[in-house]
């Protein structure tokens, strides 16, 4: 018979207790966490705390390329990462629905700590609470994370005209991956999602120089990320859609689920704007490591349509990139 | 070696054929073409091409969207359907935002308040949903053109050989051939050429388009979707325009025979017949639907559930129905951009994807 988490497991006594030795404290091995206090007492930082926190409610929780426990940790260390930070540690929130797999959430907690082991973070508190069947979809999970600031002063307010957008390898991968598994749908060549924790390529890039500023676009992809760049701003940005990398797997998915891989969410890729000096030596540094082989530089900052950005193509057609409105809905044909 | 769809997205004569349709046009004059079908609408407007072809090519959305053409009393029967206990409405995802007579009423806002509601990639998805919950009543809504009807039609034919009682199919299918009939022998019918859509044609195949050279005068292409496709088939219009001769040609031969595919036609004949049907914008149009043959009935959801669509009501303003006939762009109509965006869309060619106002408003191509 399957072992499944019951209410029980979300009662604060006994069976909540097994779940945190037995599964969570062994798989997130450290020190802070072992405590097992209300909270974790961590060193003082050497800088100013960077802090950011994101919930987690993937549908399927195992999809190519990752799972919900994976993707939870690369979340919230990628916005610290975006945010000038360093990441040091995590917190581990869990909502989990009566009948949800045991083994399931073992597979979901070890693929959270290879990902913070990866990242270089320490998960040093947590919370488990469990809802009666049909409550839920199996399980969310919530991550806040704590990082130490490396880089002051990135944002919107530092772009100028002629700074090259830089993307760190395919769009859309995550966002094709997680809908193709939604539908069951076959896909030729390997479609897999780019859930990575980004703190090498943003270290490398910052430490590259001229960086203004760093975003993962994730919900709403590369076209909603770049909107907020300048949306309200005098300033535009152009993008060569020609030079924007979109994989085989992904466009053959997007062409067949009738969405736009500038829409779809990104999980392991950071988009950079960065002084027109530094843009080549920023892309080398990113194109030097995993996950950044297909960085490339995308587009431009101009004046051209304030607030807006433009796309253009080798035809010479252009157009307006606009935001993400709602969800994106599969179309008929 | 296998045909790469990229090499017709940006042809390497790209800058030649616009070169030719140029030389071939004037703004003075524009050659005005129409396209229908909504994955056109949409290729047209990602590449930008409306701007590039400007002055001298006008590129016009006609009825190609099936959403769009889907009347606002269906969409109220479909809305009250989705409200009966037991009922599982399954669609294909750009049919839930489009509202009913009443803005913002949609299936939804419907699921968000309860109502059981499934986006489905196939029609067989809703068929494997009923085998699934036999308590359910799963009703799949049936809507599109040529391209989707073969599928619609090998799922009733399922149904029926498993004898599966839970499930029926709302049929709101339309047909290409009458709509367009019905659009070239309308008096304010301005239009120079047919861009005609390419995977309609790969079922029915190129010829049934033989008649708008042959009866109305009209050049055609048959055309695919990659903006090489459709540059070179705005020329092959432009051309035709030029010397006089009105033809039908088929650029899209990597996908369509003349005759199309005659499992799926068989297939289509043996489940639906064509039927009076209502447009949305452009009234009732005579054998412009398909309805499910009376072998069929216990699958009929209409037959089953007694669905009798109203009148409907659109909203004053809202240009849609002169939009799909090409006779008013989206941009003229008042309601364009100030109370119609996507984010709270009017009218249907605002809420689907593929329709034309979303398409100008998404797009805003031709800067």
């Amino acid at each position: 018979m399957q072992d499944i988490i019951t209410l029980d497991y979300g009662s604060g006594g006994l069976k909540t207790a097994q779940l945190i030795d037995q599964i969570l404290v062994p798989a997130f091995a450290n020190t802070a966490l072992s405590q097992l206090g209300d909270g974790a007492v961590l060193p003082a930082l050497e800088g100013p705390p960077v802090f950011s926190t994101d919930s987690f409610v993937v549908t399927p929780w195992c999809f190519p390329g990752g799972d919900i426990g994976k993707l939870a940790v690369c979340g919230t260390v990628n916005d610290l990462c975006m945010a000038g930070g360093e990441p040091k540690y995590l917190s581990f929130s869990l909502i989990l629905e009566e009948g949800f797999p045991l083994d399931d959430l073992r597979a979901i907690v070890a693929s959270a700590a290879a990902a913070a082991r990866e990242a270089g973070v320490q998960i040093v508190t947590g919370d488990t609470k469990v809802v009666e069947r049909g409550r839920g979809d199996g399980i969310y999970i919530n991550t806040a994370g704590v990082g130490v600031l490396r880089a002051p002063g990135l944002g919107r307010d530092a772009l100028r005209q002629g700074d090259i957008v830089l993307v760190s390898g395919s769009v859309g991968c995550h966002g094709a991956a997680v809908l193709m598994a939604r539908g069951g749908l076959p896909c030729e060549g390997t479609l897999l999602s780019d859930c990575r924790p980004l703190h090498r390529l943003s270290a490398a890039a910052l430490a590259a120089g001229g960086v203004r500023l760093l975003r993962d676009p994730t919900r709403g992809g590369v076209a909603t990320t770049l909107n907020e760049f300048v949306e309200g701003s005098p300033l535009c940005i152009e993008l060569e859609e020609d030079a924007i990398p979109v994989d085989g797997p992904v466009a053959a998915a997007c062409a067949l689920l009738g969405l736009d891989p500038l829409y779809a969410a990104c999980e392991g890729r950071l988009l950079a704007v960065c002084a027109p000096e530094t843009a080549p030596a920023v892309l080398a540094a990113l194109r030097a490591l995993p996950g950044g082989e297909g960085a490339a530089a995308i587009g431009r900052v101009t004046a051209a349509r304030p607030g807006q950005v433009v796309l253009r193509n080798s035809l010479g057609g252009s157009r307006i990139l606009g935001k993400l409105t709602g969800a994106q809905l599969p179309r008929i044909c | 070696m296998p045909l790469s769809e990229a090499a017709f997205r940006r042809p390497a004569n790209a800058a030649a054929l616009v070169g030719a349709i140029r030389s071939l046009t004037d703004g003075a004059r524009p050659l005005r073409i129409m396209e229908i079908c909504g994955t056109h609408t949409m290729a047209i407007a990602q590449a930008g091409l409306r701007g590039l072809l400007a002055p001298g090519v006008q590129l016009l959305s006609g009825p190609g969207c099936p959403v769009c053409v889907t009347p606002a009393g269906a969409i109220d029967a479909v809305l009250a359907l989705s409200e009966r206990p037991g009922v599982i409405i399954a669609s294909y995802g750009d049919l839930l935002r489009v509202p009913g007579s009443v803005r913002g009423d949609s299936l939804l806002r419907r699921r968000a308040l309860g109502a059981r509601v499934l986006t489905v990639y196939s029609p067989m998805d809703a068929l494997e949903a009923a085998r699934a919950d036999p308590a359910a009543e799963v009703v799949f809504l049936g809507v599109g053109f040529e391209t989707t009807a073969p599928g619609t039609a090998a799922c009733l034919l399922a149904a029926a050989e498993e004898d599966i009682r839970n499930f029926s199919v709302l049929c709101l299918l339309k047909r290409t051939e009458p709509v367009l009939r019905a659009l070239a022998a309308a008096p304010d019918f301005a239009v120079d050429g047919l861009l005609c859509p390419g995977h309609v044609a790969a079922i029915t195949g190129a010829e049934t388009f033989a008649f708008l050279p042959g009866e109305y005068g009209l050049p055609a292409v048959v055309s695919g979707f990659e903006a090489g496709d459709i540059l070179y088939s705005v020329w092959r219009l432009a051309k035709m325009r030029a010397e006089g001769r009105p033809a039908l040609e088929n650029e899209y031969t990597r996908l369509v025979r003349p005759a199309g595919n005659p499992a799926a036609k068989a297939a289509v004949a043996r489940v639906f017949q064509p039927a009076d049907s209502v447009w949305r914008g452009l009234g009732e149009i005579p054998a412009s639907g398909l309805a499910i043959r009376a072998a069929f009935a216990p699958w009929d959801a209409a037959r089953k559930f007694g669905f009798a669509p109203g009148a409907g009501t659109e909203t004053p303003g809202c240009r849609c129905g002169a939009v799909l006939r090409g006779v008013c762009a989206p941009r003229d109509c008042p309601l364009f951009g100030r109370v119609c965006t996507p984010a709270d869309p009017v009218g249907p060619c605002m809420v689907s994807s593929e329709g034309a106002c979303a398409a100008a408003w998404k797009y805003a191509d031709g800067i």
